[in-house]
């Protein structure tokens, strides 16, 4: 039933797509849709569009795993749409052909800009691409049981097909289908997460018996550790992680597991199991568990309420939103969160193990569990980046801006955002209970986070699994599409027409776009593949962090300041974009990507925008007035 | 075709300095309300750990007052400019090139 629906939606799609497609005849068709579409129908797309896996699967993983942190994403990226109303859509909708480049450049002509636009454009697309590519992939891996590089391939191939045939209508009408539908199953899950109400002993509706993941008590005699509470348990090996995490391999029956040790005061040790994967360096099969990975040994599902109002077992029963709120939030609540850690074995096997520790469920509703609010000064510095980069990134995503284009004229522009924000608004309030509620209802994939909304939906049953699954999948369509046609554009438009002015006919000029739309696409499948594992929506966050630093400071100086020059603007474009891009790839995360210690990443922090935002304004500002001077001073 | 507007309605709108104005000093509200919210998180978190109404914290209130601000101000925007749209209707005009 599951692969029934999920494809029916898939084929109706992409029936919509060849359907539409046969109705787009002109470029200007192709890039925005003849520039026809209803403020509502385009309010609604641009729901679709900008909730894209990462606001759906990322910041729902992100709120499971750790708490408002992810729902600080939600904020963010909300307000930044009152930029894009208050700021940006009317001037922007007036100035504009069909592309941002096209919109800086209105007051200049100058090809450098159309260069420099154009690469941006591509730029942070490629960069939102990746999040969403890698969204697909984790998607399709339960639920057609293929490999995350399938699902990456599935998406790209079916949306160049979406692309390559009827552009920006198509696309359109994709993602306002799928903005409506998300909306409304969305509201469905949290209905359905209260009515179930929260346990310490969650069992999905009676479906999945709760494993309680076991402590021993355990002694140090030298250098071995011995199980004092239980017999046949024989000491393999400890290893001690950079963070100072100690883990005890354990082996009994045959089958070694690894074990979180932890000290009493009275210098007793407890040992927490965990769930541990043990890739052998022969590169035979993985072991999960002590046991060879298999359909029915695979990795559990774990997050829970460890006690509930001070109770180590209870249960509310139905309960409303603002009660599943308040009892997450009680003193006395606690809930059991899961942890990474990575290490080679002895034998110079790769382990990979997660491990549990209990969170007061208040401290788990304020932000500070991702973002140390209350840590160093520098390590503070990463929240406000992050803030700033989500308040100013929304109004300088290509994709979006491209939609202002869409819709008849300015005021429907303005009409149109202001139904985008009611939508959007709606989802992201959803978006703190669907994350509490997979991280309390015993779903979650402790390898990796960004399935935690499609989990919460199975444990609800088949039908509403496939149908979040379904709204997910084209969730990732319609987000990709927009995104492609917006770097297609780049491409046929701005830089074969515009920048090399190449003179092409309109047919051309489509036939182009739809060649771009391939390559984009196939750029995309590959950087998917390759950050398979990160988390979507703080990937996303670094695409916004680009976006507001390399598009932002040359639309607002344009609009705003009348001493800009074209030089200026490139130059702002440029160091933007670079320092952005800099700064990420030298960044704790990244270093961690690389395999490297996180701690030891030259740059301190992981979110680039306080830094190459101001940078970029101020560029543009000291480039304006010098070349400014000059020019007065050659004439 | 190439070089024109994708859908050019042909008008000068005499409402937009006014527009301008009005959303800049909305955006102006809405950023120092923003700010607040990351100075607060910054200066003093355990504020946001204050329950303050039904067991709600304030963490928790302010985000869902920021989420639902940004739509009350959206709708005052867009009134205020329908009703300045009405005193000052846009006239055709041949050169539309309108960006101001």
């Amino acid at each position: 039933m599951v692969l029934t629906i999920f494809l029916a939606f898939v084929a109706f799609i992409v029936g919509l797509s060849v359907y539409l497609g046969r109705q787009t005849k002109t470029s200007s068709g192709y890039y925005a849709a003849g520039g026809q579409i209803h403020w509502v129908v385009n309010g609604i797309a641009f729901a679709g569009d900008y909730l894209s896996a990462a606001s759906f699967l990322g910041i729902c993983g992100m709120i499971a795993t750790q708490g408002y942190d992810g729902f600080l994403y939600s904020i963010g990226y909300l307000a930044g749409w009152v930029v894009a109303l208050f700021v940006i859509a009317e001037p922007l909708r007036r100035m504009g052909r069909y592309t941002f480049a096209d919109a800086i450049d209105a007051p200049f002509r100058s090809s450098g800009i159309q260069l420099a636009a154009a690469i941006s454009t591509l730029v942070v697309s490629l960069c939102y691409l990746i999040p969403q590519m890698v969204g697909a992939g984790v998607l399709v891996e339960p639920l057609l049981g293929l490999p995350h590089h399938w699902g990456v391939i599935m998406v790209g191939g079916i949306v160049m097909i979406i692309v390559a045939t009827a552009g920006m209508a198509s696309t359109t009408y994709v993602q306002f289908l799928k903005g409506g539908l998300l909306i409304v199953f969305s509201l469905v899950l949290v209905i359905a997460v209260c009515w179930r109400g929260l346990s310490t002993a969650p069992d999905q509706g009676g479906t999945v018996p709760f494993y309680r993941h076991r402590a021993m008590a355990a002694r140090a005699n030298g250098e071995k550790i011995v199980v004092t509470e239980e017999t046949g348990w024989q000491h393999v090996e400890t290893k001690v992680t950079p963070t100072g995490d100690r883990f005890a391999a354990l082996q009994r029956d045959g089958a070694t597991t690894w074990w979180r040790i932890d000290t009493a005061t009275d210098g007793a040790l407890e040992l927490r199991e965990t769930e541990c994967i043990v890739k052998p360096k022969s590169g035979t099969i993985r072991q999960i568990n002590g046991r060879p990975e298999s359909p029915d040994n695979t990795i559990r599902q774990v997050g829970a309420i460890a006690s509930l109002r001070g109770e180590a077992n209870a249960s509310t029963g139905p309960i409303s939103p603002v009660g599943l709120i308040a009892a997450i939030g009680d003193p006395g609540t606690k809930i059991t969160r899961w942890r990474e850690s990575k290490f080679n074995s002895s034998s110079d096997d790769a382990v990979t193990v997660y491990h549990p520790s209990e969170s007061d469920g208040a401290r788990l509703l304020r932000p500070g569990m991702r973002f140390k609010v209350q840590g160093t000064w520098l390590e503070r510095m990463d929240f406000v980046s992050l803030m700033l980069a989500l308040f100013l990134g929304t109004a300088a995503l290509p994709h979006i801006l491209i939609r202002y284009y869409t819709v008849p004229g300015a005021s429907e522009a303005r009409k149109s955002t202001i139904v985008a924000i009611g939508a959007i608004g709606t989802f992201y309030v959803l978006t703190l209970f669907m994350g509490l509620g997979a991280m309390t209802s015993g779903v979650l994939n402790p390898a990796d986070s960004n399935m935690a909304a499609p989990l919460l939906a199975r444990s609800f049953g088949n039908l509403l699994f496939a149908v979040i699954s379904a709204i997910a999948f084209a969730t990732v369509l319609g987000t990709v599409s927009g995104l492609v046609v917006a770097a297609s554009g780049a491409v046929a438009h701005d830089l074969a027409d515009r920048y090399l002015n190449l003179g092409l006919s309109d047919s051309t000029k489509i036939l182009l776009g739809k060649t771009a739309a391939l390559g984009v696409g196939a750029i995309g499948i590959a950087l998917g593949i390759m950050f398979k594992g990160m988390n979507v929506t703080f990937l996303v966050g670094l695409a916004f962090a680009v976006a507001a630093s390399a598009n932002l400071p040359a639309i607002i100086m344009i609009l705003f300041w009348p001493r800009v020059t074209a030089t200026g603007v490139i130059a702002s474009i440029i160091i933007g974009m670079v320092s952005s891009l800099g700064l990420i790839a030298l960044s704790p995360d990244m270093w961690g990507m690389y395999g490297l210690l996180p701690s030891a990443a030259p740059v301190p922090f992981s979110n680039p925008g306080i830094v190459s935002i101001p940078l970029s304004f101020i560029t543009l500002v000291v480039v304006s007035l010098l070349s400014k001077s000059q020019k007065l001073l050659t004439d | 075709m190439l070089h024109e507007p994708a859908n050019n309605s042909g008008q000068i709108d005499p409402a937009a300095p006014y527009k301008s104005r009005l959303g800049l000093a909305l955006f102006g509200l809405y950023a120092t309300f923003y700010a607040a919210f990351v100075a607060i998180n910054l200066l003093a978190p355990g504020l946001m750990e204050l329950p303050l109404f039904w067991g709600i914290n304030f963490a928790v209130v302010y985000g869902f007052v920021l989420i639902i601000a940004a739509l009350i101000l959206a709708v005052i925007y867009d009134a205020l400019c329908r009703a300045q749209e009405a005193k000052t209707p846009s006239t055709s005009a041949k050169d539309t090139q309108a960006w101001s």
